[in-house]
């Protein structure tokens, strides 16, 4: 089947989608975006964290024609300028504070960190925990993406001012 | 397999009575575990989500609310916690963020699962699910005569649900689960407890202890007459401790990997207990705020 779906912005058009097939296989594996990572196809992990119509989710568990006609944003979606080397103020974070490892868990955390950020700007520890339960590192580098999230808000906070 | 994807409700009953294989889908949090590990391949796939008055509630001319099949556990949470709080509990227990925004309770009593965690809040408040076929227009089935089997339920295979009917909370409900974590957790074994104070009853569901949930009727007959409704008396410890082993009695677990028989059998006495006197110790503030 043909699927029409805006992904980062853009109108894309895919054709010869089995109806069975994920948005994350069709993210993945038809329009060259592997930033959304393909790990559990079982809702546990969260690697394939992105926006749906605004709303993260997880894209192993929306099929593919589900998402005709709707928006969706991956990582890949979230710096500013893709031209210019700018990130996302939590992806920034995330470097500086030393939250990637293996880095394979990571680009959900970010999607997911960034909803939490639009949602609750200075989010308390217990908020934080609670927005990335879904989210597993398997490096259980959780420590430091916690102070990631911490200091993500702080900029996102200054910037503000 | 084929993609099914009706707009409005009525094209909605339509396809599935012209497809009655196909499997209804919402948030897709089972329906999509299971067709990416090939454990069933449909024969097609009805996709609910544009259907958009399943994703709204409102209140009957009775008071009573109508919450749509696909609204989903976050919003259960954020527009209903306060009429449907034990709901809105339960809710807040299913898997993560990213699976609360998806999941639906309509989904929740599709999958039938006897772990499903919306069933014991929705038993413990006498909830109806209405569903409905082109053929027949709408029945409304309690949901404590819903769930027929293991992950089976009384729907026909041409009917769909189109909402829960449920009164709003008149007294204090409670809604605990065991489980490893506080999060991304199927029960071990769940429990939910509503005082219905104006009718001097008590309501009771199970999770995941028996091949479906099911209401401890003999618990909720001995609570209904032993609570002192009026004088709002402290509970005693006999009455919650007798309470707990009728609810275990009630129950009918097996071992498997989340845990054994004996420990759940356990492990719902004390959540019965634990819930009975949260929720009397707020029936007893209550008074001392309206004195």
């Amino acid at each position: 089947m043909r699927v029409n779906v805006t992904v980062n912005g853009a109108k894309k058009t895919v054709d010869d989608v089995w109806e069975g097939e994920s948005l994350l296989y069709v993210l993945r594996e038809r329009m060259g975006l592997p930033g959304s990572k393909n790990a559990c196809e079982q809702g546990e992990c969260g690697s394939c964290t992105v926006y749906l119509d605004g709303v993260p989710v997880c894209a192993c568990l929306v099929a593919a024609g589900q998402a005709e006609g709707r928006e969706v944003r991956t990582v890949e979606g979230l710096a500013p300028d893709p031209d210019r080397e700018e990130l996302d103020p939590v992806q920034q974070a995330f470097l500086e504070a030393g939250a990637v490892q293996c880095g394979f868990c990571t680009p959900g955390l970010v999607v997911q960190s960034h909803d939490l950020l639009e949602r609750v700007p200075e989010p308390s520890d217990a908020e934080i925990r609670e927005a990335l339960a879904g989210n597993l590192c398997r490096c259980t580098g959780y420590e430091k993406i916690l102070d990631a999230v911490r200091l993500a808000a702080r900029r996102k906070a200054e910037a503000k001012q | 397999m084929d993609f099914l994807r009706p707009l409005t409700w009525a094209d909605a009953l339509a396809a599935q009575a012209a497809q009655p294989g196909a499997t209804p889908v919402q948030g897709g949090t089972d329906v999509m575990v299971e067709i990416n590990f090939d454990a069933r391949r449909p024969e097609a796939l009805l996709d609910l989500n544009p259907v958009r008055e399943l994703a709204e509630h409102e209140t009957l001319p009775d008071g009573t609310l109508r919450v749509g099949a696909g609204v989903p556990y976050v919003r259960l949470i954020s527009e209903l916690g306060d009429r449907l709080p034990g709901l809105a509990q339960a809710s807040r227990t299913v898997g993560s963020p990213q699976i609360r925004n998806r999941g639906t309770a309509g989904g929740n009593l599709g999958a039938a699962s006897p772990a499903g965690d919306c069933h014991p809040p929705l038993l413990a408040s006498d909830a109806i699910v209405e569903v409905e076929s082109s053929a027949r227009g709408t029945r409304l089935i309690p949901v404590a005569e819903f769930f027929t089997g293991v992950k089976r339920n009384a729907l026909e295979p041409d009917e769909l649900i189109r909402a829960i009917r449920v009164a709003p909370a008149s007294g204090p409900q409670y809604f605990a689960k065991i489980g490893t974590r506080n999060a991304m957790v199927i029960a071990v074994c769940s429990f939910a407890i509503a005082l219905h104070p104006a009718e001097r009853r008590v309501g009771t569901g199970i999770g995941s202890a028996a091949p479906t949930p099911r209401r401890a009727t003999a618990a909720e007959e001995f609570l209904s007459g032993e609570l002192d409704w009026d004088g709002r008396g402290p509970l005693s410890i006999s009455a919650a401790r007798r309470f707990g082993d009728l609810v275990r009695e009630a129950a009918a677990p097996i071992d498997d990997v989340r845990g054994t028989a004996d420990y759940r059998r356990h492990a719902l006495s004390v959540l019965a207990r634990r819930t009975l006197t949260w929720a009397w110790n707020d029936y007893r503030a209550d008074r001392e705020e309206a004195s």
